[in-house]
């Protein structure tokens, strides 16, 4: 959970997946409640399939904070330079979440960089986010799995 | 399709102040349990002078003013048509519970994918302590087609 038994930075690292709770209607009013997003289409199902969906589908920006938990399991987040998500389909309720990360470039520069490419995968397969983050990996602070 | 001439139109700027509690409830919601992101003594401990605002909730903040989504409102945009398509956060400097921060967002893009009937606007938003950037933010909007 820290940098003592954190990953090794290096070209095609993989960090341990994060596989989270099954997405309920509550933790989706909890995610509604917290994040301030109240789009009906997250929490109210008559609004949902009047606006032609079979059900409420989760926030997208519940599995981007997903892939912020993944990430900060294993590094500081002061380290965290920038994080970027393309999402590619709805997360349905009931959905069960896999975050992935795999350490793609390693770059130095002003300060050496790590390049993780990211992703959200539930039950089915369906990749529902995508993306990447950039991550501070000073030499000094590489620690061995 | 969405006016082009909405690119470079301002939102409302507001500022906000990161409330721990609602950081604590973030974190219920989203699942963490690290100490470091709910007890204000573990974050201090880490090195952190109160809670950390944990790399997504910025995009919180930056709903919480009404005027965020007014203008979605006022293009006629229904919203059960919208989608999030895509999200970037770049990072300069830790923001934490307490500290009063500044959005101010502005319309960036507009374009359109007529053959799927898709339109995009794109908000780009930065967020600033004083004077001192905090983030900058990149929201990709999908406005879905009424014929979809």
């Amino acid at each position: 959970m820290n940098a003592t038994t954190g990953i090794t930075w290096v070209v095609g690292a993989e960090l341990p997946d994060l596989a989270v709770e099954p997405v309920s209607r509550t933790t989706l009013a909890k995610y509604a409640g917290a994040s301030g997003d109240y789009n009906p289409m997250h929490v109210d199902i008559d609004a949902a399939r009047a606006a032609g969906s079979p059900d409420v589908f989760a926030h997208g920006m519940l599995s981007m904070a997903y892939l912020g938990r993944l990430l900060t399991r294993w590094f500081p987040q002061r380290h965290l330079r920038s994080l970027r998500v393309r999402f590619r389909a709805l997360t349905p309720i009931h959905a069960r979440p896999v975050c992935s990360g795999r350490v793609v470039a390693i770059e130095e520069g002003r300060e050496r960089l790590a390049r993780i490419e990211l992703s959200v995968a539930v039950q089915d397969g369906t990749v529902t986010a995508a993306g990447e983050a950039v991550v501070a990996c000073p030499a000094e602070e590489r620690a061995v799995v | 399709m969405i006016d082009r001439a909405l690119i470079g139109a301002a939102l409302p700027a507001h500022d906000e102040i990161v409330d721990r509690s609602r950081l604590r409830r973030f974190a219920e919601a989203i699942g963490e349990t690290d100490p470091v992101y709910v007890d204000v003594a573990s974050a201090r401990a880490a090195g952190h002078p109160d809670l950390p605002v944990p790399p997504t909730f910025l995009f919180c903040l930056e709903m919480d003013d009404p005027g965020a989504f007014a203008f979605q409102a006022e293009l006629g945009i229904d919203t059960g048509r919208v989608r999030h398509g895509e999200q970037t956060f770049e990072y300069h400097a830790m923001a934490h519970a307490g500290d009063r921060l500044h959005i101010a967002s502005l319309i960036s893009d507009v374009y359109s994918r007529e053959q799927r009937q898709l339109d995009f606007i794109v908000k780009s938003t930065r967020i600033t302590r004083d004077d001192e950037l905090i983030a900058t933010m990149r929201n990709v909007i999908v406005i879905l087609g009424e014929d979809r």
